[in-house]
């Protein structure tokens, strides 16, 4: 019993021996870098607003918190409706949105009829353009996230494309019953 | 007493074990799998990129693999020759036309020599081609988004083994026989070989525009064993060599029979010459059967399409067009050097590694220094062709890359090594072991004008003990080295899927200029994709059941279909609206006896599903998607062939 006791205290010597060891091992040497090695950056660094002084926790301006985070970095000058406009969204919204978005109805996503009276134009469209950063630094659409759990997906519309989504928006809310 | 000794033995164990480890830190790891940085130099951190794409020939899977270097890691299996059922490649309505031939629907391949299109003598990133050796073929894989873009067959020819092998610009990928065979075959007793069995060299032309190939010419040659190639480059650009080995003509216990001669030949043909006798009308119009299959790139569907007709030419009718070079003894591999003055052999049985000089060669055939001439091809004088002769290559000397800087570098298979000589000496510089059995061997570029050299891969048969073991088989091995310095670095092994004939390394920046996240689904015109999820239907036709379904994270459209009938032919036309990169769909349905479908985002995939008996069958997502993907699923209710139940369909109601 005693030897063995004593065979422990000294293991417990082998090991912070070999413990100091290491952490001179990494302390020491541990810092070397090839510098031929190629890194090729595969994140696209994000765009970041920085018209406005006051940021929130994840670094967000309050235009950023309102307005959504994306291309669209100014207030968009909306005119009177333009119907072939959004016609065109109307297509690209029954193809690439509807899968998930109705206009009434909760789906896999909120229902959109009202979205132009819940959301400014701006959040509207940097959720459709750049809608895994929104989800991940918005607090607007990460409290969307936790309730319909679904991240919204990027279906690579052109701002074009997107500002005719808009449009359609804006008219769709007009038909309101 | 003892116990006191045993602490002091634990106490100065410690203290060696401290020094060791110092003394390894520090002093880099020695000799241990690799040799000094090695782990540095192979490390590419998590989150970052590699430097090179590496593509390696997938042997007898019939496939393409794509690897990182340094690192060895494994990025894809690029399906070309075999029905893939990952993805539904060779299965799907799709794709099965990529793998028809004359000789029917053929689901596998045995793949060998991949080769990088190039413009300029140069690996532009195009294309990359690669040959099927048991039923002659070539296929191009298009490098915007790695997929097969077409398979061409290559008539009159058996044991494609010679192929692809690129002219400078990629005018034309070339074709020769390994196995000679009658032309056009013909039922005749095997022991008439020297009588009636022919090898032929073919020339596939590649359109610069869109990369559609079709063979251009062949060239009726003597019945050897017609074994690699390799075109000139700058001043012999207008050339292409190929090796052969059984001169004897022998047709049977070839090990000994085509091993009796001291030497055989390298076949060089003035492909612009024969090109011009071609357009002349020198070549005889021969009736044959062979496929070509392409996909469309607007609907992504492959077509198959029948060609009945190839041009041959005799050498006897088209002076000029091939000479041989006498070459000891079975030479296998041909390489022309970045310069485009030195064709090196590898004589697998030779004890020498043979150099011969293009400009030596031409002065030789402008004063007809000729020994013989076999079928209308004039035999060069060895010696008045030779540049010099390698000594001492090791046993076995196979294949040979170069490093730009002056240098190749040869795998000799029986001695298992790669050897480092330098170009005009002669000279043997610096020999390294592989493990084991190298066949051919790769620098990035270093079959190329300007090799972009850095590292080395020898890519080996047998790997013995290298790896836990796996059973009788084992993994095949490529082992990377650093060539940068004078002596070559062993680095790193990594195993390779089939057998890793022959690979080709291009810089990861080439690539990642042009290469596609997604398909666009407004361009996707396949007549069966439906852009909308409101369009998604069912459509009965007779027995042929149409079902035009959608899917978007995380669901399908429609996703409870009822009215299928036991008897019926389900086509499951399937469309991924996802256009986000890396959103693929999977379609599984219960008791499908051909294969699942991996729909990419934007793209269009169709299965042929025949329920057997009646009752309801879930299908689901096969490919995990998204937090909910477990619900990602359906139902198919199936009747009895005569029940009354109408077909009706529905995603949420």
């Amino acid at each position: 019993m005693k030897e063995r006791k004593n065979i422990k205290a000294v293991s417990a010597v082998f090991v912070i021996f070999t413990i100091a060891a290491f952490v001179f091992f990494i302390g020491g040497c541990g810092e070397k870098k090839d510098s031929s090695q190629t890194e090729i950056s595969q994140q696209q660094s994000a765009d970041v607003n920085t018209s406005s002084a006051t940021t929130d926790a994840a670094g967000l301006t309050d235009w950023q918190i309102k307005h959504g985070i994306g291309p669209i970095k100014e207030e968009l000058k909306l005119g009177p409706i333009d119907k072939k406009l959004a016609f065109k969204g109307k297509n690209i919204f029954d193809s690439k949105c509807a899968a998930c978005h109705k206009l009434d109805e909760r789906y896999v996503g909120p229902a959109q009829r009202d979205l132009i009276e819940r959301r400014s134009p701006e959040y509207i469209m940097n959720m459709i353009l750049n809608p895994a950063e929104m989800l991940e630094k918005n607090p607007e659409a990460k409290k969307m996230l936790a309730e319909y759990m679904t991240p919204m997906t990027n279906q690579n519309l052109t701002i074009d494309e997107a500002r005719s989504v808009l449009e359609y928006f804006r008219l769709v809310d007009l038909a309101k019953k | 007493m003892e116990k006191v000794k045993r602490k002091k033995i634990i106490i100065a164990l410690a203290g060696l074990m401290t020094g060791a480890l110092l003394y390894i830190g520090c002093q880099e790891t020695k000799e241990v799998a690799g040799t000094g940085d090695a782990p540095q130099k192979v490390y590419v951190a998590p989150g970052t990129y590699d430097e090179f794409y590496a593509f390696m020939s997938g042997g007898f899977s019939g496939q393409l693999s794509v690897y990182g270097l340094p690192s060895g890691r494994l990025f894809k299996v690029i399906p070309v020759f075999s029905q893939n059922p990952e993805t539904g490649y060779g299965y799907s309505e799709e794709t099965k036309a990529m793998l028809q031939t004359s000789y029917g629907f053929v689901p596998w391949g045995d793949a060998h020599h991949p080769e990088l299109s190039q413009t300029d003598g140069v690996p532009d990133g195009r294309w990359i081609f690669i040959n099927e050796n048991n039923t002659p073929r070539i296929a191009r894989i298009d490098l915007k988004d790695f997929e097969t873009a077409e398979i061409i067959e290559i008539p009159n020819s058996a044991g494609n083994h010679g192929s692809p092998f690129t002219t400078e610009n990629s005018e034309y990928v070339v074709a020769s026989t390994r196995f000679s065979v009658p032309i056009p075959e013909k039922d005749v007793p095997i022991a008439s070989y020297k009588n009636d069995f022919k090898g032929t060299i073919s020339f596939v032309k590649v359109d610069p525009k869109n990369g559609n190939m079709n063979v251009a010419f062949q060239i009726l040659v003597p019945g050897y064993d017609y074994d690699l190639a390799s075109a000139g480059k700058g001043p012999s650009h207008d050339w292409a060599f190929f090796t052969c080995y059984n001169s004897e003509e022998a047709h049977t216990l070839l090990e000994i029979n085509a091993s009796r001669k001291d030497k055989d030949f390298i076949a060089a043909v003035n492909w612009k010459l024969a090109e011009k006798y071609a357009a002349e009308g020198k070549g005889k119009t021969v009736k044959t059967l062979y496929y070509d299959n392409f996909v469309d790139p607007k609907t992504g569907i492959a077509h198959s399409d029948k060609r009945t007709e190839v041009k041959v030419l005799d050498p006897k009718d088209c002076p000029g067009m091939i000479y041989y070079l006498p070459t000891p003894k079975s030479p296998h591999g041909v390489n022309v050097d970045p310069s485009g003055e030195y064709i090196v052999a590898g004589g697998k049985l030779s004890t020498v590694i043979p150099v011969h000089s293009f400009s030596k060669m031409l002065s030789a055939i402008k004063n007809k220094q000729f020994d013989t001439t076999i079928d209308g091809i004039p035999v060069l004088k060895y010696d008045a062709v030779l540049a010099g002769e390698v000594k001492n290559p090791g046993l076995g000397p196979l294949h040979t890359e170069f490093d730009g800087k002056g240098y190749a570098y040869t795998t000799s298979f029986i001695s298992s090594e790669v050897v480092k000589w330098q170009l005009g000496t002669w000279k043997v510089v610096d020999r390294h072991p592989t493990y084991y059995s190298p066949g051919h061997l790769m620098i990035p570029g270093g079959d190329s004008k300007k090799p972009f050299g850095k590292y080395l891969v020898a890519l080996n048969k047998i790997t013995k003990d290298r790896y836990l073991p796996t059973g009788p088989e084992l993994c095949q091995s490529a082992q990377l080295f650093d060539i940068s310095g004078d002596k070559m670095k062993l680095l790193l092994d990594f195993p390779t899927i089939g057998e890793p004939h022959y690979a080709q390394a291009i810089p990861a920046s080439i690539l990642m200029k042009n290469f596609e996240k997604i398909y666009r689904i407004e361009d996707n015109a396949n007549p069966d994709a439906i852009k909308k999820e409101m369009d998604a239907k069912v459509v009965r036709k007779g027995n042929d059941v149409h079902v035009y379904m959608t899917t978007i994270r995380s669901h399908f459209a429609p996703d409870n279909i009822e009215g299928i009938k036991v008897g019926d032919n389900v086509y499951f036309h399937v469309t991924n609206l996802e256009q986000d990169w890396d959103t693929p769909h999977g379609f599984a349905i219960k008791g499908a006896e051909n294969t699942e479908l991996l729909i990419m985002p934007g793209q269009t995939r169709t299965i042929l599903w025949k329920p057997l008996t009646a009752g309801v069958y879930p299908f689901y997502c096969s490919d995990f998607c998204s937090a909910l993907h477990q619900e990602m699923q359906g139902y198919v209710r199936v009747s009895d062939k005569n029940s009354n139940v109408k077909i009706s369909y529905g995603t949420g109601k």
